[in-house]
């Protein structure tokens, strides 16, 4: 076993377990932090496959931005009365689904032939090359998601101002 | 476009402002170099004064000890055989003093005094309870002239009832006649 | 295998060496801001432990090692007892991707005077930069108290809008020097700095990166006279100095940065590499040490206001601005 396959494995030994106590904790600050060591060994694992930019990425945006919204969130409210509770079969019955149809996705990708296939000629390209590609390659996808993005955000901007009554600072929405 | 032109005029008069600072000689005092002579009626250490003729001040009446906040002052009243009162053992837990000089107010005979000594630290906290012996000095204080015996309206040896310095002639209460 | 011994014996020495000068700089920049704010002020600042207070910082470290780690039996405690380390990690790691002069030729060996030079440097200061905030988030939430609560959510909603125009106001830098390392970004500012392109930039960048490192008169994270001591209210000893630590080599991080984006880097006449990245470190700090001894405290929805309504906008027309030029 070479020292990237041993690296591999602790990393994905780390991000299984990580993410499994993420999802069976009770306390949500517990649980956003393990998901955030799943997020720091999915960007380490990135790094180890030759991908520092999606590392980076990984990182920033997930890591960082996302679950530190998340966090603040939790933070600000208090999830006491929730403690005991069990989930409706209403709210079980979606994950179920989400999580077969990961399923089948890792039994096809475990399945295929991907010997010769070199892993990811994507992500291991320089950050220029990289960008270059994506928007000149698929430049409509991109303008089309951040068209979402902002009819997202003009979106809570309206909701926002509906709900306080009287109109609030737009840092406040935006948070 | 005139409230920029304010704006970074004010920050700007703030930033020369502390950059003058900067050549400014310090005003501070550097303390145990340089001791600031404090105001004579600044509170810090107490102490137990006298009357001008050197007899203790302290009639013991209890008053001090009875308003003080934090109940630092105790004593042991005692009398002596021509009627002045005095104090047995009178002390004060400077561990506890909080320099208030609600003892000094309570007074009647101006023996309890603050003085503007404040050096008072000491390792040991037992250090700290002062007796009287500690607490008596010999000269008058802040209150040069006074003498409670001589105002009190008990009889002394310097005179009857009513004929001390203010005194009116005792007031003879079996009778309504004005 | 003896070249990669070499290498890895080299790549140790360059890590002392920064963790070293970043952490004895990091406790002589407390010397220098208490005594320079002091004279600011016009006070005298520290002047008894040594000559002109010089073993000042000795003696706290000092103090704080001698302290009681207290943590307060309601709080987190695997959560409060890291919260600390994640601060002060996250701002030494930062240093990692500053180049502090040209490659130099040692034994035979071509050495870069850098720790790491990798392709995405930038968007590794960034990841580190947002994982500070945890720190600060973590360390206020598990304190288990009110005002470190406070303190806590107060950083984590400043630090990521300021982050948003810390990395905003650098991209003209990167589209003017067409690379994320730093290496790189100084190498393309050989012969004129950017700040002589992007003043603009550098006011936001220099604002945000006071914001990002929660110092006055952004330091509502901490503010002492509404908060206590904000986030960092119930820690004491030395957990509460590697809170300090991470403050201040946050302060030299970002002073690196400033130079190494704005400044030119290590480039300048006469003297070597290290010396003038240092000279510009310093320059950088003593600027944010005037700015906090002459600013009062922004108010909260003042901060915000800055960051959404002036930083970000004013970033943005910037890199369009800096995209009109570069294509003409």
């Amino acid at each position: 076993m070479t020292i990237y396959s041993t690296l591999f494995y602790l990393l994905a030994v780390l991000i299984l377990a990580s993410t499994a106590i993420a999802v069976t904790r009770r306390n949500m600050v517990h649980a956003v932090i393990y998901l955030v060591i799943s997020f720091f060994g999915s960007a380490l694992l990135f790094y180890l496959f030759g991908a520092p930019l999606l590392a980076a990425l990984e990182v920033i945006i997930y890591a960082g931005a996302i679950m530190i919204l998340f966090l603040f969130i939790v933070m600000m409210l208090r999830m006491e009365g929730l403690e005991d509770r069990l989930f409706p079969l209403k709210q079980w019955l979606p994950a179920v689904g989400v999580c077969f149809v990961y399923g089948m996705v890792l039994v096809m990708l475990i399945v295929s032939d991907t010997t010769d296939a070199p892993p990811m000629p994507a992500a291991a390209a320089a950050p220029a090359t990289f960008g270059q590609f994506l928007f000149q390659r698929h430049w409509l996808a991109i303008e089309i998601v951040s068209m979402l993005l902002l009819i997202a955000l003009v979106g809570v901007l309206r909701l926002g101002r509906d709900a306080g009554g009287k109109t609030r600072p737009e840092s406040e929405v935006a948070q | 476009m005139a409230d920029l032109f304010d704006g970074i005029k004010a920050i700007g008069t703030g930033f020369s402002t502390t950059f003058r600072h900067l050549f400014r000689r310090p005003i501070t005092e550097e303390y145990p170099e340089y001791k600031r002579v404090l105001p004579e009626r600044s509170r810090a250490r107490i102490i137990l004064t006298r009357n001008p003729d050197g007899g203790e001040r302290c009639v013991a009446c209890y008053l001090c000890s009875a308003v003080c906040p934090v109940s630092c002052i105790s004593m042991q009243s005692a009398e002596r055989p021509d009627g002045h009162r005095y104090a047995r053992w009178f002390r004060i837990n400077f561990g506890r003093c909080i320099y208030c000089g609600l003892c000094e107010e309570a007074c009647p005979t101006s023996a309890i005094q603050l003085t503007p000594d404040f050096e008072n630290c000491r390792q040991d906290i037992l250090s700290l309870v002062f007796e009287k012996e500690d607490l008596l000095v010999d000269h008058c204080g802040k209150d040069p002239e006074y003498n409670f015996y001589r105002h009190a309206g008990v009889a002394t040896p310097d005179g009857g009832k009513g004929e001390h310095i203010g005194e009116d002639a005792p007031v003879n209460i079996k009778s309504n006649l004005p | 295998m003896s070249n990669w011994i070499a290498g890895f014996i080299v790549l140790m020495v360059k890590i002392a060496v920064v963790l070293g000068a970043l952490l004895l700089s990091a406790a002589y920049l407390v010397w220098a801001e208490r005594k320079l704010l002091g004279r600011l002020q016009v006070r005298l600042g520290p002047n008894r432990a040594g000559k002109f207070g010089l073993l000042q910082p000795i003696a706290d470290a000092l103090k704080m090692l001698c302290k009681e780690d207290i943590v307060p039996s309601a709080a987190d405690r695997v959560i409060f007892l890291l919260a600390p380390a994640v601060v002060a990690l996250t701002a030494l790691l930062m240093f990692a991707v500053v180049p502090f002069g040209p490659p130099i030729v040692l034994w035979g060996r071509e050495v870069p005077q850098v720790v790491s030079d990798i392709n995405v440097a930038l968007l590794y200061v960034f990841a580190l930069s947002t994982l500070g905030v945890y720190g600060v988030a973590l360390g206020g939430w598990a304190s288990n108290s009110k005002f470190a609560l406070l303190g806590g959510i107060r950083g984590a909603a400043q630090m990521i809008s300021y982050e948003l125009a810390l990395g905003l106001s650098l991209i003209p830098v990167v589209m003017m020097a067409g690379s994320f390392s730093l290496v790189d970004i100084v190498n393309a500012q050989a012969e004129m700095p950017y700040i002589v392109f992007q003043p603009v930039a550098f006011a936001i960048f220099v604002i945000a990166a006071m914001a990002e490192s929660k110092r006055i008169p952004f330091d509502l994270p901490e503010a002492e006279n509404e908060l206590g001591a904000g986030f960092h209210t119930e820690y004491s000893g030395m957990r509460f100095g590697l809170f300090f630590i991470g403050e201040y080599v946050h302060m030299q991080v970002l002073g690196a940065l400033t130079a190494v984006f704005f400044l030119g880097g290590w480039r300048g006449p006469l003297l070597p590499g290290p010396i003038w990245l240092f000279i510009k470190i310093i320059l950088v700090a003593l600027i944010m040490i005037w700015i906090r001894g002459t600013l009062p405290r922004l108010r909260y929805d003042q901060l915000m206001a800055l960051g959404w309504k002036v930083l970000i906008p004013a970033s943005l027309v910037n890199i369009l601005l800096t995209g009109a030029f570069l294509l003409v």
